[in-house]
């Protein structure tokens, strides 16, 4: 039982999405209505964070680059929203359609998921990320050059409309069921083994780590909720269409995870809150040519946080003004210090980022309080 | 008979152009093992550089000017954006150098606008050969590509800087302990694949002669495909990929059935070559070390 600060560290992010979905869901079904503009920005915020935080789960927990994140969404729009199409007739457009329509396009991206998990265990680093960047583009030119009745093609798939006072309610709540997920996926020992594989494939294979499976479900997993945000884009576009999905929103997707901290999931959903926050009234302020600032913007951030954040030569400036550090310096301080000497304390702590030589020094520091209890117990 | 001749045509001169990419990518990523995104965008400037100096009425002069430009470029990005990296994990390096890529585009929007440019380099015309015609442009391309791949062939080879090169490739450490300098041997690297990328600009003018600042993202990308193809890291086989995949391409928009699905199915051979043999026809094994 360990309900102290560290503990609700955990829980915060669910707990402050839990608390805007309900009062913002509690303000509609009281008959309160925003306007469509901002429920529109809800909805999109909904499933940016769903897209960045299984993102995250594979560039910031597993170390691989995928460059086609935006291919297992188009794949789960497209099928979500035709399976929602085929049943509006005889289910309704009620919740019931939806969930089924969720069921198939997850299902249908975690499919596209194993297929590019596969290659996935052969290869790694820049081939595997050219080798996403082609799945993606192949699943565009494929929903693109598809007949009018079955997807639509060139012009898309039209998807049924969802009472849109509702539709962000229903985006918060996937949001918590995925943040669940990924959280409890993370920081349970599965998280632990993807982990150690990012960190090192060999050592982690010689310590028993089963690295096809954890690769492969971690690739899955990342799919399927990459389908899910899909399922949600098509209930809020009313209709999908394949050109939307290219490069660039893979892209704009790693943006929201590299700005958000690699491997740190509230620092994901606050960047895609923020970006998509961004490409809402960005557009309205940058008119014309100036449009393409925002592309510029989005160049900067990667180039800038990637080299400050791992640049070799940069360490002893980041020690030294190390932001992150400061504020678990402060968040410790309140907490009382023989809960920190604890060992699963200190996971909890740094539940992501340890390395080899954390664990080692952590071994040490434990040896050292042994050997001084011992030398105190003679004394 | 003659449409297959001018398709197999329309292939050698459309893979001319690829080689001479995938050339660049090779040579980069042989040495600096990194996969240079922005090499495509290089591609791209050294289009705009040739519109630019065509301004002087001379093509030769506006062609060199541009490699010059490319090189200075080129050599710039890895200093700014790529050497302080160095030692960093292969992920922040890939995703700096798609920074890269999209930084190169944007501010060549800002600059030159979003409308495409047109610019006509040359006029070569073109001749009949077993009744069909055939562009000089593309057997000018051609010629090129190969006179530049046996030149660095040679290059690699038989000059003090291309055995250095050999040796950071295979071990940079090592190379460095053997007094070589890594970091120039990197930037001299960089400064090569970036005036291949500004004659590839140049192909790729005298094929469509229009200038935009997202040209070079999908040729950058198909030639990586090409480089793998063919073997990352080995001269010849960036030609052979550069070809074959030239070949795919102009065979596959003849096709009607097909012609649609022509990335796909190029993206198709890149995953089943990756899966099958990811050192590609002419790559050399690579043992994975502890």
């Amino acid at each position: 039982m360990r309900l102290g600060k560290i503990k609700i560290n955990h829980y915060i992010n669910y707990l402050l999405i839990g608390v805007l979905t309900i009062v913002l869901g509690s303000i509609t079904l009281a008959g309160g209505k925003f306007d469509n503009s901002l429920l529109f920005l809800l909805e999109k915020m909904g499933f940016n964070i769903i897209l960045a935080v299984s993102l995250s789960l594979v560039v910031g927990f597993l170390g691989e680059l995928s460059l086609g994140h935006a291919g297992f969404m188009c794949v789960g729009a497209y099928l979500g929203g035709k399976v929602a199409a085929l049943l509006v007739p005889s289910l309704g457009n009620g919740l019931i359609t939806f969930s089924i329509a969720l069921l198939a396009g997850a299902a249908a991206a975690a499919i596209c998921g194993v297929i590019i998990g596969i290659p996935a265990l052969r290869l790694r680093g820049d081939y595997l990320a050219i080798v996403t960047l082609a799945f993606g583009e192949i699943v565009k030119s494929l929903f693109q050059n598809t007949s009018d009745e079955s997807f639509g093609g060139t012009l898309g798939l039209e998807t049924p409309r969802f009472d849109r006072n509702y539709l962000f309610i229903i985006a918060f709540v996937l949001v918590l069921i995925t943040l669940a997920v990924v959280q409890n996926y993370i920081r349970s020992k599965h998280g632990r083994a993807v982990t150690a594989i990012r960190d090192n494939e060999i050592a982690a294979r010689a310590t028993g780590i089963n690295v096809t499976k954890y690769k492969l479900l971690t690739f899955i997993l990342s799919a399927a909720f990459a389908g899910v945000a899909g399922v949600l884009y098509s209930y809020s576009n009313y209709r999908v269409q394949s050109a939307k999905f290219g490069y660039n929103y893979s892209i704009e997707i790693l943006v929201m995870v590299v700005l958000g901290g690699m491997g740190n999931i509230n620092g994901s959903i606050i960047a895609a809150v923020l970006i998509t926050w961004l490409n809402t009234w960005l557009p309205t302020k940058l008119t014309g040519d100036l449009a393409v600032l925002q592309n510029l913007l989005y160049a900067l951030i990667l180039i800038v946080i990637v080299i400050y954040n791992n640049a070799p030569g940069l360490k002893g400036f980041r020690d030294k003004y190390n932001f992150g550090a400061l504020a678990k310096k402060l968040i410790m301080r309140k907490v009382d210090p023989s809960r920190i000497n604890d060992d699963k304390a200190k996971w909890d702590v740094v539940p992501t980022k340890i390395s080899m030589d954390e664990i080692l020094s952590v071994d040490m520091k434990q040896q050292e309080v042994y050997t001084d209890r011992k030398r105190g117990g003679k004394d | 008979m003659e449409e297959i001749l001018s398709t197999l045509i329309n292939g050698l001169s459309l893979g001319g152009i690829y080689a001479m990419i995938a050339l660049g990518y090779t040579m980069v990523y042989g040495i600096a093992k990194m996969l240079n995104f922005a090499h495509g965008d290089v591609i791209m400037v050294g289009g705009y550089l040739i519109y630019v100096f065509m301004a002087t009425n001379n093509p030769l002069l506006a062609i060199l000017l541009a490699c010059i430009g490319c090189v200075i470029l080129g050599v710039c990005i890895e200093k700014i954006a790529y050497k302080p990296l160095r030692g960093a994990s292969p992920l922040a390096v890939l995703i700096t150098a798609i920074g890269v890529s999209y930084l190169l585009q944007s501010l060549a929007q800002i600059v030159f606008g979003s409308a495409s440019k047109m610019v006509t380099v040359y006029e070569f015309g073109s001749v009949q050969l077993l009744g069909c015609t055939i562009q000089v442009s593309s057997l000018v391309t051609l010629a090129v590509t190969v006179a530049v791949m046996v030149a660095l062939t040679m290059f690699v080879k038989y000059t003090r800087m291309g055995r250095a090169m050999i040796a950071v490739s295979e071990d940079k450490s090592a190379a460095q302990l053997m007094g070589i300098n890594v970091d120039r041997i990197i930037m001299v690297t960089f400064a090569i694949g970036s005036a291949l990328a500004a004659l590839a600009g140049l192909f790729y003018l005298l094929k469509a002669p229009n200038v935009f600042n997202t040209m070079g993202a999908m040729p950058g990308i198909k030639a990586f495909t090409a480089a793998v193809i063919g073997g990352i890291g080995s001269i010849p086989g960036a030609m052979l990929g550069g070809i074959l995949l030239g070949m795919v391409e102009s065979v596959s928009y003849k096709i009607t059935a097909i012609a649609p699905y022509t990335d796909a199915i190029e993206f198709t051979i890149l995953i089943v070559i990756l899966l099958v043999r990811p050192t590609g026809f002419l790559g050399k094994k690579r043992r994975e070390k502890v």
